[in-house]
């Protein structure tokens, strides 16, 4: 019997006639799920984030997580890495895995006429990787390769500067790729242990968008993901931010440095949050209006593009920004950086920008429900965020909600330019 | 999986960026028309959200520059956001984004493009905005400057900060030896630091004009609707006398091979890259192209099947990873591609040597009709995933519009993959891996004496 349950059942009113309506859908074995039906198009995405990722990664087993994550393509069950792929391929079928640092993530889509066929071989390739010797080996020397160019790239060397700085030991202050040595030494029963510690129903998040019921997503989300083991390692504890204020330069020969920056941020479920997303928005976001793109690009010529970023982790929250100079133009980017970093801590926003950048997000937000895998994508994301299901109809509202009085405080409390560091990695002249 | 994905973005910048295996038929409906003054609308419906996407492309690409002045095009992409009589500078961008929506632009050798992406009853408004640049453009010489900075911080970022990006810059210069396709998009250094005010304004009257675009408007319109607003918008503009048949110079017989090596002490993977000149896609002539798509897809196309993989990756460890490419969406000649980045302990020669060992056994024995099988099966799946997305397939519009083919062609696209046998397969393998029409390039790390040290180091020392 299907003991699928409509715990919430809403309609996100977009503007003109479409509306989207988001089911909670629970399966018999207790594993929910997100669902948006459409059936437009005769197949399904599927979307499924296990919390933890490259987080849960001993020390000394830096680098576990993320090839074990590689590895559950290459071969499931009684199909070994070709087999797997051909039959992957045979029915149509996308899967992604991906881990990142706080989860791993899986997607996929399959045609409706396959359905059963594709979930039966993802779930082997969740639940019964084979690891086989031969595949970590093949895929541990691309991930070898992989970490031997982050020795030469400078947007990853300013990038794994900075995280090392601001959590030092913690697995937040370095790559989860892992290093040279830590890869080197892994072994499948280290793989092994890292698939059963981080792919375990109590951290799993799913959501669903396309040509599927409610009726057939509960029974098939057990199918899936019924067999996989109850619990999993603990999460990571807190991270303590360690970065102070200054500047780092790291001697690379590139013509153009890569520059990275920041200080402490703002957790995502704070009072505050909407105000700065607001405040970042206008501030640092990609598009040419805001205030870094306006000040460094638009009216200096300084770079090709500059942004600002709330970098909301599980466990430690960042406010960052990213771009790159010429070794000759980089030192007074950063001046103008400070500047500007310096001014919206005082003088907030103007009601200008607070009114055009509300129009701007609460416009586009609907704008982004277009498409199965897009609406996939978010929902899970929601849930990961511990986002209530009505969300997507009371979101703009919060946004509407955001004073100038909040502005200015938060403003305050969000931009310390006597805080920021700056990590340069280039051949800077004037720093 | 993660790093592989990541692996390839990372050294085949500018070389791939279009894998054109997956392409629609007609799967949503799609009505085209053309304006008395020679603008071509296509309309493409998607009814699921309350979105629209509208994409003006200009048939003017780099290749089309006047020579000297290489970068034109994609500076004047840029200077497009500077302003007209009626709109200030960088206010076009402000405008859209007030209404929640998105714009941007890119560049290509045979095009010029720039989009929005808006709430469905938003589309008179940026309609109005964009006609309003095409003809009407206004630039200060302080608007050029600055701006000419800002590409050349970007060829900074995208092109000098990168060996493999270096590379393969390099080797299309080699490859092709009188067609412009030679030269890069963002340009050579030297003469972008000389574009002026008058270049941009000059090829933008010359070619910025309805009888040279096509406008694509996708999502939740109705084509009447668009076509109305289509003429309030575009119907008063005027065509430009100076629109002349797209006859670049052409590639003579290319007799010898060409070899490169760009050492670079930035590089951590060397590897090998060789491409060949190839055959496009052309006007109710896209057989060939097909055959080598498909191609490209069987020697290169997956980590765990393909030829290049199983030979290079699983059978010997000879490579870290291995891939083939090929993208005929073009005017003139295309490339067909072949990477291999070696394992550890494995010369490049070795490398190279054991790639054509691969292709040569390929020629000899042909393609496994099972793998040929999976691959019309994913044509297929392709063409229903597309759907999903409207940007991609507008798109592909307006790609395949902008490079002569019609809209016949770029529906029966997947169909002409569908159909390639392995005869056909054979046939366009035998005729493209000649090695006369090859570049073949290595990327290296400097030799371990470096010369800097020779010059101080005594003559005994530094022979070794």
């Amino acid at each position: 019997m299907i003991r699928a349950v409509f715990a919430a059942f809403l309609a996100l009113a977009l503007p003109a006639q479409a509306e989207m309506q988001i089911k909670e859908v629970t399966s018999p074995g207790g594993i929910t799920a997100w669902l948006v039906e459409d059936h437009n198009i005769p197949f399904t995405a599927l979307e499924i984030q296990f919390r933890g990722g490259t987080a849960l990664d001993a020390p000394e087993k830096r680098g576990a997580v993320n090839l074990m994550t590689a590895l559950l393509e290459e071969g499931a069950a009684d199909l070994d890495s070709r087999v797997f792929a051909e039959a992957r391929d045979a029915l149509a079928a996308e899967f992604t895995f991906d881990a990142g640092t706080d989860s791993i993530g899986v997607s996929a889509r399959f045609l409706t006429e396959n359905r059963d066929a594709a979930v039966t071989l993802l779930r082997s390739a969740l639940v019964e990787p084979r690891f086989d010797q031969d595949a970590i080996d093949r895929v541990r020397e691309q991930v070898l390769s992989i970490l031997r160019s982050n020795e030469k790239d400078p947007d990853t060397l300013a990038s794994e500067a900075f995280n090392a700085l601001a959590f030092g030991s913690h697995p937040y202050g370095s790559s989860g790729d892992g290093t040279l040595e830590t890869v080197t030494a892994l072994t499948r029963d280290d793989i092994l242990a890292a698939h059963k510690g981080a792919l375990a129903r109590d951290r799993i998040y799913v959501s669903a968008a396309g040509d599927i019921t409610a009726e057939e997503l509960g029974p098939l989300l057990d199918r899936l993901l019924g067999d996989l083991p109850a619990t999993g390692t603990p999460l990571p504890a807190r991270a303590e931010l360690l970065l102070t204020a200054g500047q780092t330069v790291i001697d690379f020969p590139t013509p153009q440095a890569s520059v990275l920056f920041g200080h402490v941020g703002i957790p995502r479920d704070d009072p505050d949050f909407f105000a700065a997303f607001i405040l970042n928005e206008a501030f640092g976001g990609g598009r040419f209006t805001a205030r870094l793109m306006s000040e460094v690009r638009e009216k200096r010529g300084l770079t090709y593009g500059i942004g600002s970023y709330l970098v909301g982790m599980d466990q430690a929250e960042l406010y960052m920004g990213q771009f790159s100079a010429s070794n000759d133009k980089v030192a007074e980017a950063i001046a103008v950086v400070r500047e500007e970093w310096a001014r919206i801590g005082t003088d907030a926003l103007t009601e200008e920008e607070l009114a055009t950048t509300k129009t701007y997000l609460t416009g586009s937000y609907p704008l982004r429900f277009d498409g199965n895998s897009r609406i996939a994508n978010i929902l899970v994301g929601m849930q990961m965020d511990d986002l209530p299901i009505d969300y997507p109809v009371t979101r703009n509202a919060k946004i509407e909600a955001v004073t100038m009085d909040d502005i200015r405080r938060v403003a305050k409390r969000l931009y310390q330019p006597q805080a920021l560091h700056f990590v340069v990695v280039g051949q800077p002249t004037g720093l | 999986m993660p790093g592989k994905p990541g692996l390839m973005n990372g050294l085949m910048v500018g070389i791939c960026a279009v894998f054109a295996l997956a392409m629609p038929a007609a799967a949503e409906p799609v009505t085209s028309f053309t304006l008395d003054n020679g603008l071509n609308v296509v309309v493409i419906e998607d009814h699921r959200a309350p979105v629209v996407v509208q994409m003006i492309w200009y048939r003017v690409g780099s290749a089309d520059e006047p020579a000297g002045h290489s970068g034109i095009a994609h500076f004047l992409e840029h200077l497009m956001f500077k302003g007209t009589e009626k709109i200030g500078p960088n206010e076009f961008s402000a405008i859209v984004e007030a209404q929640g929506g998105d714009d941007n632009a890119f560049t290509s050798w045979d095009f010029t493009a720039y989009f929005q992406r808006v709430a469905a009853d938003r589309l008179d408004l940026v309609m109005g905005l964009e006609a309003d640049r095409m003809r009407n453009l206004r630039l200060t010489e302080e608007d050029v400057v600055t701006e000419r900075q800002v590409i050349l911080e970007e060829r900074g970022q995208r092109t000098d900060s990168s060996p493999g990006a270096l590379l393969s810059e390099q080797m299309r210069a080699a490859q092709f030896l009188n067609h412009p396709y030679a030269i890069p998009i963002i340009g050579w250094r030297h003469e972008m630091e000389q574009l002026s005010r008058e270049d941009a304004l000059e090829y933008y009257q010359r070619f910025y004009a309805p009888n040279n675009a096509t406008l694509v408007i996708a999502g939740d319109v109705e084509p009447e609707a668009v076509r109305a607003l289509a003429e309030k918008h575009y119907g008063p503009i005027a065509p430009s006398d100076g629109i002349t048949p797209r006859d670049r110079p052409q590639e003579p017989p290319q007799l010898a091979e060409r070899r490169l090596t760009l050492a670079d002490e930035r590089v951590s993977e060397p590897y090998v890259f060789r491409t060949y000149l190839a055959p496009e896609r052309d006007p109710g002539a896209q057989k060939e192209a097909a055959a080598l798509t498909v191609l490209a897809e069987l020697l290169g196309g997956s980590g765990q099947t393909s030829v290049l993989a199983r030979a290079l990756q699983f059978d010997s460890p000879t490579a870290v990873y291995a891939s083939a490419f090929y993208d005929g969406t073009s005017i003139d000649d295309a490339t067909f591609g072949l990477i291999v980045v070696p394992a550890p302990g494995v010369s490049l020669a070795d490398a190279e040597a054991a790639m054509d060992r691969v292709v040569a056994d390929f020629l000899a024995t042909g393609p496994d009709p099972a793998a040929l099988e999976r691959i019309r099966t994913q044509v297929r799946a392709g063409d229903i995933y597309a759907r999903d997305d409207v940007n991609t397939l507008a798109r592909r519009y307006g790609e395949g519009l902008s490079i002569g083919l019609s809209i016949e062609d770029i529906e029966s696209w997947d169909d002409a993959l569908s159909a390639v046998t392995e005869a056909d397969i054979m046939a366009a393998a035998t005729k493209v891996f000649d090695r006369r029409n090859a570049v073949t390039g290595w990327l290296t790390r400097p030799e371990p004496v470096a010369e800097a040290d020779a010059e101080t180091a005594p003559a005994e020392e530094a022979t070794e």
